[in-house]
């Protein structure tokens, strides 16, 4: 005990008698330790944001996709069941009116299913567009967006006046809609009253429609908005129009995607498999196109690992550096070793064993990555922090992940400073001694 | 007379054995020290008194031979053992001092004692005796850089003293100093041999330090040449 007490004091004391050269040598180890508590801060912070986000939308919820049959080792490749970078796959083929899925379909489904399905969430993109009332209104910029009912439902829309699309308009696809809060301050100042009834004219990709505000939807304090926008680099909030009216406005019909809103007392897994065997069914005479179903909480589980992956591979890459770094640390050992030989030569003439000379050394090295790896963890730490606030999620660096950091800058103490220190302690004690 | 401390008998050392320029260093050398007395060994350099002194330190061992200190068969003894013989039985003082650098004098003193296990408080009471004993007392918080020459050396006899060695052993101790300090060490050296009834074993090349203790023993080519009576008493 006396012995390490002593040890560390003196390896306090030659690390400050060469300053320049022991902040030089724990550059690796911040650098290593740094980066791998900011990879994994980063990556902690973005997947719990992104999960919690994913089940905000509604834990209980089933996505249903079209996609393209693919052999079996194919179809792993696609995660969700998306395309991930659409130019990814040149030969992927485009599904045609026949492939997609019917609103026929989802009304002999939910007869099938029954109470367990409690409505279906589907969209329809328009596109872009901006809304000017008159000259003396501010504009708004929206995003033209047909839904179903249950789309409301799935994503948790609430109204603060006005009231949902009936059952009528859409039916019959309507030219009516609902607009932001954000969108009513721009256009109305704020006031919905004079809002609601009211018809103005949105010009989406150069065409014009007039639509009737039937309500006016609350602020949505979701993540997934504030990430969209920050990627999107965009103001622009919903305009939600009947699905029936979107559908019409693009030509089309029938459905590549939908969510499933599921009766909360049901297992969304074992729904998500029935909703998939029933599509089998369904489309079993279709050579291009399956229907996958997936649960939103297998995908926030699917998603959490596979971000976890991505993180553990990114920090073992920091890891690297980590390991660069702890060469240093042997290779300075080594010089400061050389450097000593006289003084080792007479420590072991004043009797210290070989074990102590051992240690000595051993305990200069753990101090050397203790202390860049303590430095290490609070760069990593605010590094972390930062990055993860730039791209807007919110980070709380691991308690874990800096103990397994500190435990692993005194491992790599260990690792790299043995063979100096066992180098010093073999040292003939006469061949020391004489050491110019 | 009292016990015999150092017993050396037929000590060969050889060199780069089994290969061309093998060489022999010490011839078979036979000597004697006996407890509380004041020897030098004199020689010229390449005498192979330095060779003897690492062996009579512990540093190294003889190719054949005996060599028994304080009672200790020292050819027996495994390597873990010599340290610990280095550290209980013998004190060294060097030509070069060897202080340990960055490291204060009461903490150069306390250096053998803490290899030794001894409690912090009475290694610190002890080096502070030790320190008053060689007059540096007043400087015990000094680096080895701050002091003279003199100083340092009388900062290592302190130092060699820590555990109460069964001898001291002074490789050429004024080698490095001049005249009047070399005096003083000297003088430090008589009166731990006086005072101390230490056991002193003085190498050096000058005959008229040797000719100050109580027996010179002189070393030529390997061999013991022959041994007379100092000055001291």
């Amino acid at each position: 005990m006396m012995m390490i007490y002593e040890n560390i004091r003196l390896a306090l004391f030659s690390l400050k008698a060469n300053k320049m050269r022991a902040l030089l040598t724990m550059l690796g180890i911040i650098i290593g330790i740094g980066s791998v508590i900011a990879i994994m801060t980063v990556g902690d912070s973005v997947t719990s944001t992104v999960a919690d986000s994913m089940s905000s939308l509604g834990a209980n919820n089933i996505t249903v996709t079209l996609e393209e049959r693919k052999d079996d080792e194919e179809a792993s490749d696609s995660m969700f069941g998306m395309n991930w970078g659409s130019s990814q796959d040149d030969n992927a083929k485009q599904p045609t009116q026949k492939d997609y899925i019917t609103t026929d379909m989802l009304r002999q489904m939910k007869e099938a299913f029954g109470d367990s399905i409690t409505a279906y969430s589907i969209t329809e993109q328009v596109g872009n567009g901006s809304i000017q009332q008159n000259a003396e209104s501010g504009k708004a910029n929206v995003s033209v967006m047909g839904t179903s009912l249950g789309y409301f439902l799935a994503n948790d829309v609430q109204l603060v006046q006005g009231s949902y699309f009936s059952e009528e308009e859409l039916e019959n696809g309507a030219m009516v809609a609902l607009l932001s809060e954000e969108a009513l301050d721009d256009l109305f100042h704020g006031d919905a009253d004079a809002a609601v009834g009211s018809t103005m004219t949105v010009s989406v990709n150069d065409k014009y429609y007039n639509l009737i505000i039937e309500g006016v939807y609350a602020k949505d304090e979701d993540e997934t908005m504030s990430m969209y926008s920050m990627f999107m680099n965009s103001d622009a909030t919903n305009l939600y129009i009947p699905l029936k009216t979107a559908q019409d406005i693009n030509h089309a019909s029938g459905y590549q995607t939908l969510t499933v809103v599921v009766d909360p007392n049901q297992n969304p897994d074992q729904l998500a498999a029935d909703i998939e065997s029933y599509f089998d069914n369904l489309y079993r005479n279709n050579r291009d196109f399956i229907v996958s179903a997936t649960s939103m909480a297998s995908m926030v589980s699917i998603m959490e690992t596979m971000m976890s992956t991505i993180t553990t591979a990114i920090a073992l890459i920091g890891g690297i550096a980590l390991v660069v770094g702890g060469i240093g640390v042997m290779n300075i050992m080594l010089v400061s070793i050389t450097e000593r030989t006289r003084e080792i030569g007479t420590r072991k003439a004043l009797g210290a064993p070989n074990s102590s000379i051992r240690l000595q050394f051993i305990i200069e090295s753990i101090v050397i990555c203790l202390i860049g790896g303590a430095i290490g963890i609070v760069v990593g730490c605010v590094g972390g922090i930062a990055a993860a606030n730039y791209i807007g999620a919110s980070a709380v660096p691991s308690v874990k992940s800096i103990l397994i950091s500190l435990g692993f800058s005194m491992a790599i103490g260990v690792f790299f400073g043995y063979y100096p220190a066992n180098k010093a302690a073999k040292l003939n004690p006469i061949d020391a001694l004489r050491y110019e | 007379m009292s016990r015999t401390i150092i017993e050396l008998e037929d000590i060969f050392k050889r060199f780069y054995i089994g290969t061309p320029n093998e060489l022999e260093v010490l011839h078979g050398i036979s000597l004697k020290v006996m407890e509380g007395e004041f020897v030098a060994i004199v020689g010229a350099s390449g005498s192979g008194k330095s060779t003897l002194m690492n062996i009579i330190g512990a540093l190294d061992r003889p190719t054949e031979g005996k060599y028994i200190l304080d009672g200790v068969d020292m050819i027996a003894a495994k390597d873990a053992e010599l340290s610990k013989i280095r550290n209980r039985k013998i004190g060294f003082v060097f030509q070069t001092y060897n202080l340990i650098s960055k490291t204060n004098a009461i903490k150069n003193v306390e250096m053998p004692m803490l290899y030794a296990g001894i409690p912090g408080k009475q290694r610190i009471a002890r080096a502070k005796e030790l320190l008053e004993l060689v007059g540096m007392e007043e400087r015990m918080k000094h680096l080895p850089e701050e002091l003279s020459g003199g100083q340092k050396q009388r900062v290592a006899i302190a130092r060699a003293m820590a555990n109460d060695p069964a001898i001291i052993l002074a490789d050429e101790p004024t080698g490095a100093l001049d005249s009047t300090t070399g005096r003083m060490v000297m003088d430090l050296f008589h009166k731990l041999h006086e005072e101390e009834g230490k056991t002193i074993v003085l190498i050096t090349h000058s005959p008229e330090l040797a000719e100050e203790t109580e027996r010179i023993i002189t070393i030529k080519d390997g061999n013991v040449l022959g041994e007379r009576k100092g000055t001291a008493r």
